[in-house]
């Protein structure tokens, strides 16, 4: 009667087993490794780059005990940190300012287990140390930066089409143009309308006066805000790349709020200026090159004497890398325009020869000025920079075809991916609007493992507690509760691995939360069979109705601690969120462990016995006896 | 071992009067201190910035005030915590400073008076994200309530998920109370221990609510009252409600002792939980169900031609 078939052993074990395998990784510790990552978008982690890294690892010497690669880098893992310091210099040396070396701590988990993707839970920023700021971006900013951009565009679009206005003025979110009569307004309507898909366009007539107003379109509102966040958190992405931030954590939350994390940053100062600076584009003219003979300003001695240190006043020297061999160009110092004045970039294909292309558009003053340049400079080169860090970088230096204005394209030799890279550097090099730090938490390294301990502490004490009562007060009862106890944790932190959730204080907490509370089941088993065996029943008849009885009553009271864990996680946020997934998830182990595994081991101690006299569940004390 | 050794059923539920006004006194207290002196908030829900900072010798206090103050926060609040090296500074949010420079300017200063002070952590909250957090929190409160009675009374009936829910209800502000009587701060780990307890201490009226439905479709108990009911109920659920507190207890004394200063009120939260949890859920919810007027009726098996399963 008190037998489990076979398929019950075999999945409890089964899953135990599982749980084991996930949850030994926690236990390897970690040990000092280098990531290579690459600073610009435009390099990726490839093979090559792999087989680079090994190479100038082996040509110092330095012994590493493993080599990894993924989306962000390349990891390479190092017996001590004395090497790790060493391959850092030789790395940093030999790849030069195109990577990020960073010093980082990767778990020493085995490959066979990273291999079945059993790894370690990653450690929350209270528990590691490092940086955690929460960034609103000012969305009326990005808005009205685009409706003012429109603004501008209407005004040239009307000049141009020599359509006569009375005035065009911005208030707030909306255009208003005047006109004299309908006449005008209509063709302007059917001007704008076409050239401006994005705005709203109603006509309103006032005392002789006739409008033409303009707003947004919803659509293009929430498209307007997607991309501003999306060129905000690209922009953050690579001014963290350079702090060096091995695993760095930048993500939006909720519509206009991003989170940034860093973990083992220290100097909050220098993260705080490196997350508010802007980067900007520069438009140059190429004074002199040495590629093409048949192209103007071809004047290989002026470069020449560049190189050798005089370049020619009001020009200097500077590389070219975009191309795969670094070409050597004499920039003049004049900035045409910058990249403030640049609206929007993107990937897109040459139609007449398909090859890919950046599209730009500029807003109304820089297209003037570019109009009025290019039509002077058709067949001289154009540098665009990006200047960051006080250090500019040619981004590509084509030649101009044609005389243009606030809309052209960039071609060169790049493939489509590189142009959707180019484009987003293009647009990355600014903030798409303000941002603003709502809230920030720094917690020190040694606070970090300060809290690793007390939470593990606390947790270990509070289980050997109960463990210890549970085996006196209940015999071999208690015993397998205990196990079942083990279990349940073994079968948690299994699960959170897998999920490779992040691991924080008050997940800590929730952990030794839900073992002092999922004993709770073990308890009610086990008083209902001290119970049926006090009103008389066989000891094996006593252990089937126990567990069956119990089950109703751990059943709806799990449930309704399950409620208030999951309104925790929709209601809760950062730290709260990481309390109610543990409590949510120990829940649900527990009732499997403390009903399937305690039965299954009752079971195989018991179970097999015909005659069963006694169960070893400590005095079961019989009011009945006693009376006598 | 056993420790209850119980020959009849206790008669709670003759003193359910004299039970029910010790908890409206403690309640009418709770919300007085709630009223009175309210809830000291935590920078996680009224914004501002908290510094830690690590001395290595002894902290000078009067030091860290003055230096703080001559940057203008007159309201900031410098105290120990932990240890005597250990400081903890709190300031208001101000108007006009960008979160960002705050703790650098305050650093600096500190600096100034000791190049030795180390910063350990720091914590700031805009006003905006402060009032969301607060307001997720009472939205999470509000849920969870009317999860929990709508469960039960699926399961059970509504008189059982009305008592309840009033009964752990007043648990939570008691908790409450003591936060605001006390003048601890109520921070966002207090708010998920509130939470949590809510949730558990419904668990402790369910097992009796289990009792008593079972105990009232039992054929052998027909003859019993509904207070004689509830008594057996609560009588027979009681080693096991000493028991299971006793081990959560455990657990949290071992958090509350060990923990740092990070868990404490965290732990002092379920403690106070804990502990009132189990007097209302048994001594003020199961009087609740009797005067609300339960029967046995409430609780017949369904028929089992009624189940949906015999029409398919």
């Amino acid at each position: 009667m008190n037998r489990y078939p076979l398929w019950k052993y075999i999945l409890i074990g089964g899953a135990l087993l599982v749980g084991l395998v996930y949850t030994i990784p926690n236990f390897f510790g970690e040990v000092p490794a280098v990531q290579v990552s690459p600073v610009r978008a435009t390099l990726k982690v490839d093979d090559a780059l792999r087989a680079r890294v090994q190479e100038i690892l082996q040509s110092n010497k330095i012994v590493s005990t493993g080599l990894y690669s993924d989306q962000t880098g390349i990891k390479v893992r190092f017996e001590d940190t004395e090497t790790q310091l060493r391959a850092k210099d030789a790395l940093q040396a030999a790849l030069g300012e195109d990577y990020v070396v960073a010093l980082n701590l990767l778990s020493d988990n085995p490959d066979w287990l990273a291999a079945i993707g059993a790894r370690p839970m990653y450690l929350g920023l209270d528990l590691r140390g490092g940086v955690h700021f929460l960034l609103q971006v000012d969305m009326r900013a990005a808005l009205t930066k685009k409706i003012e951009a429109h603004t501008n565009e209407i005004r040239s679009s009307l000049r141009e089409k020599r359509i006569q206005h009375s005035g065009v003025a911005r208030s707030g979110q909306t255009i208003t143009v005047r006109f004299r009569d309908t006449a005008m307004r209509d063709k302007a309507l059917a001007q704008l309308r076409d050239q401006l898909p994005d705005l709203a366009l109603t006509t309103q007539d006032d005392a002789g006066e006739f409008r033409l107003v303009g707003t947004i379109k919803p659509e293009a509102l929430t498209a307007t805000q997607k991309a501003a966040i999306d060129q905000n958190i690209t922009t953050l992405r690579n001014r963290v790349n350079e702090l060096g931030v091995a695993e760095p954590i930048i993500q939006q939350q909720g519509s206009d709020r991003v989170v940034v994390q860093l973990p083992g940053v220290q100097d909050t100062a220098k993260a705080k200026e490196i997350l508010g600076r802007t980067a900007t584009l520069e438009f140059r003219m190429v004074e002199a090159h040495a590629s093409d003979p048949s192209g103007q300003n071809y004047d290989p001695a002026k470069v020449q004497a560049a190189i050798n240190g005089a370049p020619p006043f009001g020009t200097e020297l500077m590389y070219d890398r975009s191309s795969e061999r670094s070409e050597a160009l004499v920039l003049s110092k004049q900035v045409i325009i910058t990249g403030d004045r640049l609206t929007n970039a993107a990937p897109s294909v040459d139609q007449q020869n398909n090859r890919p292309i950046v599209s730009i558009t500029l807003d109304n003053q820089g297209a003037r000025i570019m109009r009025d340049l290019t039509g002077q400079s058709i067949g001289r080169r154009m540098a665009v920079l990006l200047i960051e860090k006080g250090k500019a970088e040619i981004l590509t230096a084509p030649v101009i075809q044609g005389h243009f204005g606030g809309q052209f394209q960039i071609s060169g030799r790049f493939t489509s991916g590189e142009a959707t890279d180019l484009a987003l550097l293009l647009r990355a090099g600014a903030l798409a609007a303000p941002m603003e730090i709502i809230e920030e938490r720094t917690v020190g390294p040694s606070l970090g493992a300060d809290n690793i301990a007390r939470g593990f502490r606390s947790m270990w004490y509070g289980f050997a507690t109960i463990a210890v009562f549970m085996v006196v007060y209940y015999r071999l009862f208690g015993m397998i509760s205990v196990i079942a106890l083990g279990s349940n944790l073994l079968l948690l932190i299994a699960l959170l691995s897998m999920m490779q959730a992040t691991l924080t204080l008050p997940g800590i907490a929730a952990i030794a939360l839900t073992l002092g509370m999922a004993i709770d089941a073990n308890v009610l088993i086990n008083e209902r069979v001290r119970e049926e065996l006090r009103n008389g029943n066989s000891p094996q008849a006593s252990i089937t109705t126990g567990y069956e009885r119990a089950w109703n009553t751990i059943l709806d009271s799990n449930i309704t601690t399950l409620i208030a864990g999951l309104a925790l996680f929709f209601f809760g946020s950062g730290p709260i969120r990481g309390f109610a997934v543990v409590h949510c998830l120990g829940i649900m182990t527990s009732m499997f462990s403390a009903v399937m595994v305690s039965r299954g081991m009752v079971n195989l101690v018991y179970g097999s016995r015909r005659r069963l006299e006694k169960v070893s569940i400590g005095q079961v004390w019989k009011p009945a006896v006693q009376a006598k | 071992m056993e420790f209850f050794r119980i020959k009849r059923d206790i008669p709670f539920m003759r003193f359910a009067l004299i039970f029910n006004v010790i908890s409206l006194v403690t309640f009418a207290i709770a919300v007085g201190a709630l009223t009175v002196r309210g809830l000291h908030l935590g920078v996680d829900f009224t914004g501002g910035t908290v510094m830690e900072l690590k001395y290595p010798q002894a902290a000078n206090l009067g030091q860290v005030r003055d230096a703080v103050s001559k940057l203008g926060f007159t309201d900031a609040a410098v105290q120990n915590f932990g240890t005597a090296s250990d400081v903890l500074v709190r300031l208001p949010v101000k108007q006009g400073i960008t979160s960002a420079q705050l703790s650098e300017t305050v650093m600096a200063e500190l600096k100034k008076a000791d190049p030795k002070v180390q910063l350990q952590r720091v914590e700031f909250v805009g006003p905006q994200v402060g009032r969301e957090l607060l307001e997720n929190g009472a939205l999470a409160l509000l849920f969870v309530s009317i999860g929990i009675v709508l469960y039960l009374w699926m399961r059970f009936e509504w008189k059982f998920g009305v008592s309840a829910i009033i009964a752990n209800l007043h648990d939570v502000v008691i908790i409450l109370g003591c936060f605001a009587l006390f003048q601890w701060e109520f921070s966002l780990p207090v708010l998920a221990a509130v939470l949590a307890v809510l949730g558990y201490s419904v668990n402790e009226s369910v097992v009796v609510f289990d009792r008593v439905r079972e105990v009232f479709r039992n054929r052998r108990y027909r003859s019993m009252t509904v207070p004689q009911v509830l008594d057996h109920a609560i009588t027979a659920t009681m080693s096991r409600t000493i028991i299971t507190h006793g081990s959560t207890q455990a657990m949290v004394l071992m958090m509350m002792i060990f923990g740092g200063e990070a868990l404490f009120f965290f732990s002092v939260a379920l403690t106070i939980g804990i502990c009132f949890g189990i007097y209302s859920s048994v001594l003020v919810a199961c009087p609740l169900v009797m005067w609300l007027g339960v029967s046995s009726k409430d609780l017949e098996q369904p028929e089992k031609k009624a189940r949906p399963e015999a029409v398919v």
